[in-house]
This record gives structure tokens, C-alpha cells and sequence, in this order.
């Protein structure tokens, strides 16, 4: 039965391991107060593995894509990265610039190739 | 763009604007003012900082992706939406959303997401005492608790000095509600035009949130540790994926982080 939040699972999935999961630290901060170190070397590793996290699912969504993006060839949605990052870096690093560059290589590619 | 992230090891967001000057940013009223007052004007103020944020255009942006995201991996629009409600963090709607459509358990997303949400809690650490007055209560704290992510991190530090203490609560709830809710609506948007529009549109809405993901990572990235395990997790997906563990992101993330983190150590050695 598929309800205006999803089924059972997507339900539990969405309270348990994105609300609790992620929720729970900030609950901790608030309750721990102050009294960690900020610049703490345990905190340079979680913030490095947070970060190569986060980088692992860029490159899953950029491997198996979902959906729509599924239909782009390869080349071109890992192109559209390498462009969006080539003109962040050249753009002084502006984000704007990468996106709109990356989503050009995408359209212009799906169009094109696809 | 305001480049005013996490920055060294001080974990202080890095602000280039000159707030040396103690003139107040954009249209904030000094601290004397008489709009001051209601802890309801210090909200208003607060929504109207947040619309009238730079960061808010990214984060547009962004939350559009996850919108999109969602729909084409299966989720309703009311899970969509209350999940950017709920968690209130990019990174980890996303990697909720790709670790479950590539078919992990509830508990395999589950410690993708706690792990790399460990960063919420120096954030939450670091703001609070912005906003606490000797008569702050702890349950008047958790709202602005939940609201603390990356965008209301930076933009605290920027905007509180110029609130006056009593109503920096209030004035927080507003720049954290009003970023939810043009969040939440960014959301809805990206939803619709992934069910509506034709595919080679609908690819382009999708391909918002590498895109977004990798820039914005990116540009929080002001140190070579984590620099480097950006670079490393790119890298080392693809070999990890391979192995089909069901916990591929989990093995990535922390042997690139770790990795990245013993490089950082042996250089400060040498």
C-alpha cells in the first residue's frame, strides 16, 4: 500500500535512517554543549570521511544513474563533471558557472548522442 | 560567490566580507533599533534573510535536484518533501536516497547517513552559544539544533553578531525556517518538472545533483585533507563498487577519508 509518504519501507527508511540517523548528533551537540575541541584531529578525520562519503555517491549517481539521467550516455554525464569542474576552478570558483557548464555538456550530449 | 565555509582546523566559517566595519549586512536594522523589539519582528527578520541570501540561490538549486532525484528513484512527493523537512541535510537525503535505490538495507543507509552527519555536531557545538542568554532554556535550543546545517551554519556566523542577543533565537528560527521552506518548495518544483518534463529536460533536472553535490563539496573543501578525499572517494568508488559489499559507500568513504587523514598526519610530521 503506497500512501502519501510511500509504502512501510520508504516510511522506516525515511524515520530511521534519514531522521534518527542524522538527527542524533545534532541532539548530542545541543546536549553536550561546549567542551569539545574544535580543532581536534578526530574531528579532521570525520569531517575527510564525511567528505569521501559524500564523493563515493557523487560517483554512484555519475556510474548508476537513476531515471532520466540513466539515459544519457556514459561519456557524457562523466564529460559534464569534468567540464562543470573545469569552469568552477577557471570561474574563480564559482558553482553557478560549473553547474550551467555540466548541465550545457548534458543537454547538448543528450541531444547529440542520445 | 561568498566563499565562507568550513575553513582550517579552527572549524569557523571563513567570511571574506569585511564585517570589521560593524556596519550591519544587508538590511539589518542596528542593534539599537526599535524593530528590534517583538521576538516576532527578529523572526520576520530572520525569513528575510534567508530569501535574501546569496547561499539561498545554491541551495535552490540544489534541493530542485533532490526533488528530481527523488521521483526518479521511486519515492512519493509527501516522503520528498518531508525528508528535506526532516533531515534538513543535502548530503544526506541524497545518500539516503542512492545507497537505497542501489539496494542497501535499512541499516547499510542508515550508518552511510550517521557517519557522515558526525560533522552536524561541532556545527550545532559551535552555534548554540551564539544564541544562549543566561535564561535560554534547552528545549527553546532545539529547534535551532535541528535548523543547523551547512547554510544556516555560515550564515549565523555572518548575520547573528549584528542581532542583538535576546533575540537571536528568534531571529535564527526565521533564517532556519525560511531556508526549509524555500527548500521544501525547491523540492516540490524539482518533483513536478522530473514527472512532467520531456526526458531530455528531465536528464538535464537530474543531472543537478552531481553536479551541485560535487561543486559545492568542492568549494567547502579549503584544506588538502579534504581536498584529497574528495578526490580519493571519486577515484575510489568505482573499484569499491565492484565488490558488490551492499556497503560499498561505507567501505569508499572511510578508507578515502582515512587515507586522506594519514596523508594529513604524516605531512604535519615531516
Amino acid at each position: 500500500m503506497t500512501g502519501f509518504f510511500g509504502d512501510g519501507h520508504a516510511i522506516a527508511l525515511l524515520l530511521f535512517a534519514g531522521f534518527l540517523s542524522n538527527e542524533v548528533w545534532r541532539v548530542l551537540g545541543l546536549v553536550i554543549g561546549g567542551g569539545i575541541d574544535e580543532g581536534s584531529e578526530f574531528l579532521v578525520w570525520v569531517r575527510a570521511v564525511a567528505t569521501a562519503i559524500l564523493a563515493g555517491v557523487i560517483a554512484q549517481i555519475l556510474i548508476s544513474p537513476p531515471g532520466a539521467l540513466a539515459t544519457v550516455p556514459d561519456v557524457v554525464r562523466y564529460a559534464a563533471a569534468a567540464v562543470g569542474f573545469a569552469v568552477y576552478l577557471s570561474a574563480r570558483k564559482s558553482v553557478f558557472a560549473g553547474v550551467v557548464a555540466g548541465e550545457i555538456v548534458v543537454l547538448g550530449g543528450k541531444w547529440w548522442m542520445g | 560567490m561568498r566563499d565562507s565555509v568550513l575553513d582550517g582546523g579552527s572549524f569557523r566559517p571563513r567570511d571574506e566580507s569585511n564585517d570589521s566595519s560593524g556596519i550591519p549586512p544587508l538590511a539589518l536594522p542596528a542593534l539599537d533599533s526599535p524593530k528590534w523589539q517583538s521576538t516576532s519582528a527578529a523572526f520576520a527578520l530572520g525569513v528575510k534573510s534567508a530569501l535574501s541570501s546569496i547561499l539561498a540561490l545554491v541551495l535552490f538549486g540544489t534541493f530542485i535536484g533532490v526533488g528530481a532525484f527523488a521521483h526518479d528513484t521511486g519515492f512519493t512527493l509527501g516522503w520528498a518533501v518531508a525528508s528535506t523537512v526532516l533531515v534538513w541535510a543535502g548530503p544526506a537525503q541524497i545518500i539516503l536516497i542512492s545507497t537505497s535505490h542501489a539496494g542497501a538495507t535499512l541499516l547499510e543507509s542508515a550508518l552511510a547517513v550517521t557517519i557522515s552527519a558526525i560533522r552536524l555536531l561541532p556545527m550545532v557545538v559551535t552555534v548554540l552559544p551564539m544564541v544562549r542568554t543566561p535564561r535560554t532554556r534547552m528545549h527553546q535550543l532545539a529547534l535551532p539544533a535541528h535548523l543547523t546545517a551547512i547554510t544556516v551554519w555560515v550564515e549565523s556566523f555572518r548575520l547573528l553578531p549584528h542581532v542583538p542577543r535576546e533575540r537571536r533565537i528568534a531571529f535564527m528560527n526565521g533564517l532556519g525556517g525560511g531556508l526549509v521552506l524555500l527548500s521544501s518548495i525547491a523540492t516540490m518544483i524539482g518533483y513536478g518538472l522530473a514527472a512532467n518534463l520531456p526526458p531530455l529536460l528531465a536528464a538535464g533536472i537530474l543531472a543537478l545533483t552531481p553536479l551541485t553535490f560535487l561543486l559545492t563539496t568542492a568549494r567547502n573543501s579549503h584544506r588538502l585533507v579534504d581536498r584529497l578525499a574528495l578526490a580519493l572517494g571519486l577515484a575510489l568508488y568505482p573499484l569499491v563498487q565492484l565488490l558488490h559489499t551492499g556497503v560499498d559507500i561505507m567501505i569508499c568513504g572511510v578508507t578515502a577519508g582515512t587515507i586522506a587523514f594519514g596523508v594529513h598526519r604524516w605531512r604535519k610530521r615531516a
